[in-house]
């Protein structure tokens, strides 16, 4: 039974991260003409839609950066590594997030 | 400080290869950063003086007053008010001499490390003597602290690279631990922010930042102080004013 359902959800969840892939790759787009709010819209329901993408997670922590909010960004930073802990780019980012977050804090 | 630059440089090597191999874009981000401390209640700053020690070499008052002016007058919303420098260690002087009437100048002892700072620190308490500084400059923020700049030295062992070729003439590279003499300079202190119309301190922050050269390198004491000052510029400047930080970062798909 339990077998039977777990085949059953597998392509609920690939359904679940191809809608949350199409919500990031606008949100990307919007992104790159500057904005940044509609971006963050569409980061959202990617992490609402799939809350395991962790690509997502980390994109919403880079427009929440971008907009000054600093307390969100961290959360979506870690959330990030937590999904992914050995993604190189995310923590990239998050290391340059936390230069600044120091000096704000110093 | 460097060691934490230089893994960051590695890192962002070995990023810039993957960007290459994986759906990744670089995205230029500026990100805002707010003041610390509201200052929409004052239309003007003065940098009053602070109360300096160690080397000689470098006149701590003088260069930090006129340094923080001039950062503020490009960086910050709020006018600067031109004025002499405070000789604040005279006044702490004299206010604890109870002489500041008129008596007879009494020459403060030199600073000359963190413990002779204690001394005078009691004059950014006095409430009544910055209100009057506030009264004077039509009631302003006030900036003032303390600045320590001394020469520092560090030997420690270090471990380089060597290369050393057998007898063969085949090349090698082999670590060596090396005893190696540093000097330098640290820069310490204290930003303090007053409420020019109440004599009250709204704000304080310390800093520490220290530099080391290889000891054969001469190096001015006032240009390592500038790159110590250079590190701290942020931090004050974001005190006051809202800071637009730019940078990048690598959106994923």
């Amino acid at each position: 039974m339990i077998a039977v359902l777990a085949l059953a959800a597998a392509p609920l969840a690939a359904d679940a991260r191809d809608d949350a892939k199409k919500q990031v790759e606008f949100g990307i787009s919007v992104a790159q003409r500057g904005l940044w709010r509609e971006a963050i819209y569409r980061w959202e329901r990617a992490t609402q839609i799939d809350p395991t993408y962790a690509a997502a997670h980390n994109n919403l922590a880079i427009a929440y950066e971008h907009e000054g909010d600093l307390m969100k960004a961290r959360a979506a930073y870690e959330k990030a590594l937590e999904l992914e802990p050995g993604n190189a780019l995310i923590k990239q980012n998050y290391e340059l997030f936390k230069e600044i977050n120091d000096r704000t804090t110093r | 400080m460097i060691a934490r630059r230089v893994s960051l440089l590695a890192s962002v090597a070995a990023v810039l290869v993957m960007i290459a191999c994986t759906n990744s874009f670089e995205i230029p981000i500026e990100t805002p950063i707010r003041p610390k401390l509201d200052v929409a209640a004052f239309q003007r700053v003065l940098v009053a003086g602070f109360i300096a020690g160690g080397t000689e070499d470098v006149d701590g008052n003088l260069e930090t007053t006129r340094l923080l002016r001039s950062q503020l007058r490009t960086k910050s919303e709020l006018r600067v008010i031109d004025s002499d420098v405070l000789p604040l260690q005279e006044v702490a002087t004299e206010g604890r001499n109870g002489d500041s009437a008129g008596g007879a100048a009494t020459t403060p002892p030199p600073i000359k490390e963190q413990k002779d700072l204690e001394a005078y620190e009691h004059v950014f308490a006095n409430v009544e003597y910055w209100k009057r500084i506030g009264e004077e400059y039509q009631m302003p923020l006030i900036v003032t602290g303390t600045v320590l700049f001394t020469p520092l030295q560090r030997n420690q062992i270090v471990q380089r690279e060597q290369e050393v070729y057998d007898s063969f003439g085949r090349r090698r590279v082999v670590p060596v631990r090396t005893y190696q003499e540093r000097k330098g300079f640290s820069l310490d202190g204290r930003f303090i922010f007053i409420d020019g119309r109440s004599g009250a301190t709204l704000h304080s922050e310390s800093f520490n930042e220290q530099i080391l050269y290889n000891a054969n390198q001469t190096t001015p004491a006032l240009s390592s102080y500038f790159e110590l000052m250079d590190r701290l510029i942020p931090s004050f400047l974001s005190t006051l004013s809202s800071q637009k930080i730019k940078g990048t970062r690598i959106l994923l798909q």
